[in-house]
């Protein structure tokens, strides 16, 4: 039986404070030596909560309607978001296109780079080994623990991220989409679609 | 050559967690310090955190969640460029853990 401390924290939270006071003594000893300021950090931090996946899927429903588009963003995908009013601060994006025979899935092996400046920061699961280890060995497995299953005929590629060059999946259009309004195609786009864990959500009929 | 600690590309590991946590506002704050200081302020490099994050030993990086190894890599990086001094940051973490809220 494992041995009881009903006194004190636990070894986590002991740890975590450590490392919380950590971040805490650095912002303010930079602060006092005039490196930054609190107000740069809370405007920083307001900055990133406006990234989200709503930003990716404004691109990818843009892809989807209007062929032009999709073009200019598969060449150079940095210039197709600027297009669209949103910032990538100097990032190369690639978009990769999935299709009925090619899917596209991404990973950061060594780390977490991520298109954040498109959808914010990444979930958990893309930031642990688990997923950055077997998304380059089995995808097709990977794929399943979220639910998506392709027919064999499909090629699974992987793109593995680094921190100059991020990549964002372009979802297949699901059918019975013709017609749709950009604003109701958005709806369909999901951050896992253009990471490419999962397809975009299917039309209900 | 033998594998860094992060490279593990390739290796056999666990089912994926699924789980998904809002980030916490210390998160964020550090999210915003290595944002600060390797873009407008062009302090150190996210080379330079991915290096101070890879040197950590092995029970360090796994034991460290995903922003505790980001600002003991920064912390470290500052150090290194004399931006701010070990005794200095100590001295202040120590005063800080003696307050009742952290800011």
């Amino acid at each position: 039986m494992p041995h009881d401390h009903p006194h004190g924290p636990t070894i986590d939270a002991k740890r975590l404070a450590h490392y919380q006071c950590m971040a805490v003594a650095v912002q303010e000893l930079l602060t006092e030596k005039g490196i930054l300021t609190d107000k740069q950090i809370e405007a920083t931090i307001k900055e990133m909560e406006a990234r989200g996946p709503a930003l990716g899927a404004r691109m990818v429903a843009r892809a989807w309607i209007d062929s032009n588009y999709k073009r200019r963003l598969l060449l150079d995908g940095s210039a197709a978001a600027e297009e669209l009013g949103i910032p990538v601060d100097g990032t190369r994006l690639i978009v990769v296109e999935n299709n009925e025979t090619m899917h596209n899935l991404i990973v950061c092996t060594l780390c977490s780079c991520y298109p954040r400046n498109i959808l914010g920061l990444p979930p958990d699961w893309y930031k642990k080994t688990a997923y950055r280890s077997r998304a380059v060995k089995e995808p097709r497995a990977i794929l399943a623990e979220f639910g998506t299953f392709l027919p064999d005929s499909v090629t699974v590629r992987v793109h593995d991220s680094t921190a100059d060059m991020r990549y964002l999946v372009l979802p297949t259009r699901p059918s019975g989409t013709e017609g749709w309004t950009e604003q109701r195609l958005i709806e369909l786009v999901s951050r896992d679609s253009m990471i490419g864990v999962r397809t975009a959500k299917q039309a209900e009929s | 050559m033998t594998r860094g600690v992060h490279d593990v590309g390739g290796l056999p590991d666990d089912q994926v967690d699924l789980s998904e946590h809002n980030y916490a506002p210390w998160e964020k704050r550090i999210d915003a310090l290595l944002v600060l200081l390797a873009g407008k302020k062009q302090i150190m490099r996210v080379d330079e955190l991915r290096r101070g994050i890879e040197s950590l030993d092995i029970d360090a990086y796994n034991e460290l969640s995903y922003y505790e190894r980001w600002i003991a890599s920064i912390s470290k990086i500052l150090v290194e460029k004399k931006l701010i001094t070990s005794t200095e940051l100590e001295d202040r973490m120590a005063k800080i853990a003696t307050r009742k809220t952290l800011l």
